[in-house]
């Protein structure tokens, strides 16, 4: 079996991408973990946000890198993230904030051949 | 009680002006920009207000006005800081129900809690600061027979506070009260979820205040909250939120080489001991309560006891009372006297919990109670409501792991000291625990060995001002609450004098 995403998108989430880079230019995405608007993936510009060295790269969504934290991506790391769209106000600096529509993370749990597949890879 | 605290059937009305503008230099201001945006509540899903919509024009407005009051404020003499912060409280106090009132709109929570809870809560803070600020001193050392080194407590002057919407008038009071006793002038931006309450409060306490101490500043956090933390104009940060933004915020504050503090929530374990089941009585009643607190605030809390472990051998016994108790917790209208739990304070917030209980039942979790999204009818359809959730798995699951921040609970077993331990620990945050045991020595070995900065014994979800709040690991940076705060809000001053008037003899 070949590797799977790690992230996918939904077609709403890809709609409300390609509307904020229009407006802004390069962005990429944190997955946030948290209180109040963790859990939340958080699109900010490129080149502001500052992805470090333990950061991990889940993979790109329409050209857009989707990054999490080393800490995180270990107990997250079973679960496929499947960015969304949907009504809202979106969290804090993150672009989504105020444009009626927002990102949500829903996740899938991988099967186990997709889980060896990953270890293997 | 008045007419907006009444049973249910009622007309409610609401507590709020059709539209706030914000609060600059004493007085109230309409965004330059001249744009507000609707406030919703959480209970309906309906519209109560217009509130300002800010830019970095306002901010840098209330950055003015800030910057011109801050060595007036920070020379005012303690006694006359002291003074201003217990009329606050007292202002508060003799408003309580108009601002609990106020919350309960904003954010949808039960006015039981705002009554009992927050109101109560944020009046004591600003008492508290008022006292300790009074019993402050600085230190003298002797270095030698004719050099003395004097330190000094000096403001770091003007502020920035981003506020969250959990906790909207209690966490600015947090944030402001410290601030304001140790003499600093502030810019708060509060939460775009909750921006309501605050400005009543603003309307209550402006007389008191003198002008540009407190500015507050509405809008969305890209547009105006973003500006104030990249302000190179404030001497420090104060946020509570997520980690990423967290992240962010201390990449802006690299930037101004300023101070930050940050709370970043939490995943915190409940862990009860067999010994809790020795007897059926006060205690194992209290212990039950315990548990069950996950729901406080609709589990909207960074603290909330969201894993709960409980000893294999009284596991059945436990949470047969548990989800009982659980089941008990009365649904409503968060306006009515008798709701324990009302609204999530946004739909984008309902969605996030829901999609946890998704994962969670992939991941094979056992759903013992709630695990659904309620629909509580009338007008109450279109607020976002969740039921009361208990989940049964394993410490490896995602709803182990990540913050819900809703009413849902995880729960596992252990089978002993060491495997309780190691459950509690294995989590990347570290805000706050809770150890339930009849025997001191067990209370006392898990209270120390637990990575948390607030571990409660034999109790939960109080939050005194005089005990210290704040995260271990990725829970955050810094404390809030207690007198150690007035240190974080200020600058060491050392003044090193030399008594002796003769030369050193170097050159």
């Amino acid at each position: 079996m070949s590797e799977p995403e790690r992230v996918t998108a939904t077609e709403a989430a890809l709609r409300l991408i390609a509307e904020i880079e229009a407006e802004h230019g390069e962005i990429l995405f944190h997955q946030s973990g948290g209180c109040c608007d963790g859990s939340a993936p958080m699109c900010f510009p490129a080149g502001e946000f500052r992805p470090g060295a333990s950061d991990v790269l889940l993979g790109r969504i329409a050209g857009v890198p989707v990054y999490i934290s080393g800490p995180q991506f270990e107990v997250w790391k079973h679960t496929q993230l499947i960015l969304d769209a949907a009504p809202g106000r979106g969290g804090v600096f993150s672009l989504d904030n105020n444009r009626g529509q927002r990102f949500l993370t829903r996740s899938r749990v991988f099967g186990p051949d997709e889980l060896a597949a990953l270890t293997k890879a | 009680m008045n007419e907006m605290t009444q049973t249910a059937g009622t007309q409610f009305a609401s507590p709020f002006k059709q539209r706030y503008d914000n609060f600059i230099g004493g007085k109230f201001v309409a965004p330059k920009a001249g744009r507000y945006f609707d406030n919703t509540t959480p209970i309906t899903g309906a519209k109560i207000c217009e509130i300002a919509r800010s830019d970095a024009d306002d901010i840098n407005l209330a950055l003015d006005a800030a910057h011109a009051a801050k060595d007036a404020w920070g020379a005012t003499a303690p006694a006359a800081r002291a003074a201003v912060l217990l009329q606050i409280a007292d202002r508060l106090e003799a408003n309580l129900e108009l601002l609990a009132t106020c919350e309960t709109w904003d954010n949808g929570k039960a006015i039981r809690e705002t009554m009992a809870a927050d109101l109560p809560l944020a009046v004591d803070h600003f008492r508290y600061f008022a006292g300790v600020l009074r019993g402050q001193e600085g230190t003298m050392s002797e270095i030698d027979a004719d050099t003395v080194a004097y330190h000094y407590h000096e403001p770091l002057g003007v502020v920035g506070q981003i506020i969250p919407w959990n906790f909207p008038l209690l966490m600015a009071a947090w944030k402001m009260a410290p601030a304001l006793a140790a003499g600093n002038c502030i810019v708060l931006k509060p939460a775009e979820q909750t921006p309501a309450t605050i400005m009543v409060f603003a309307e209550l306490v402006a007389d008191i205040l003198p002008a540009g101490v407190l500015n507050i500043v509405n809008g969305f956090g890209l547009e105006a909250g973003k500006p104030l933390a990249q302000s190179p104009r404030i001497a420090k940060i104060a946020f509570t939120g997520e980690t990423s933004t967290g992240r962010l915020i201390m990449q802006y504050a690299t930037e101004n080489l300023i101070p930050v503090t940050l709370e970043l929530g939490g995943k915190s374990p409940n862990i009860f001991h067999k010994d809790v089941a020795n007897e059926d009585d006060a205690f194992f009643d209290k212990a039950i309560e315990g548990f069950v607190l996950f729901a406080l605030n609709q589990g909207e809390v960074c603290t909330c006891p969201s894993r709960a472990l409980i000893h294999e051998s009284i596991y059945d016994r436990f949470m047969e009372r548990a989800v009982a108790r659980t089941n008990a917790i009365k649904m409503g209208d968060p306006r009515v006297a008798e709701t324990m739990m009302g609204a999530q304070a946004s739909e984008e917030q309902q969605q996030k919990i829901l999609s946890y209980l998704d994962i969670g039942r992939q991941e094979g979790a056992e759903v013992l109670t709630g695990g659904a999204a309620a629909d509580l009818g009338g007008d109450l359809a279109g607020g976002y409501y969740v039921q009361p959730t208990i989940l049964r798995g394993h410490n490896k699951m995602r709803v182990f792991q990540e913050e819900i921040f809703g009413p849902v609970v995880s729960v596992t077993t252990f089978k002993d000291e060491d495997e309780a331990l190691a459950i509690a620990n294995d989590t990347l945050y570290g805000l706050g625990a809770g150890v339930w045991s009849r025997d001191m020595n067990t209370c006392y070995r898990f209270g120390r060995a637990i990575q948390a900065g607030r571990v409660w014994v034999n109790n939960y979800h109080a939050y005194p001002a005089h005990a210290a709040f704040g995260g271990y690991k990725q829970s955050g940076i810094g404390r809030e609450t207690h007198k150690m705060m007035l240190d974080h809000y200020q600058q060491t001053k050392n003044m090193l004098v030399s008594y002796n008037p003769n030369k050193l003899g170097f050159f």
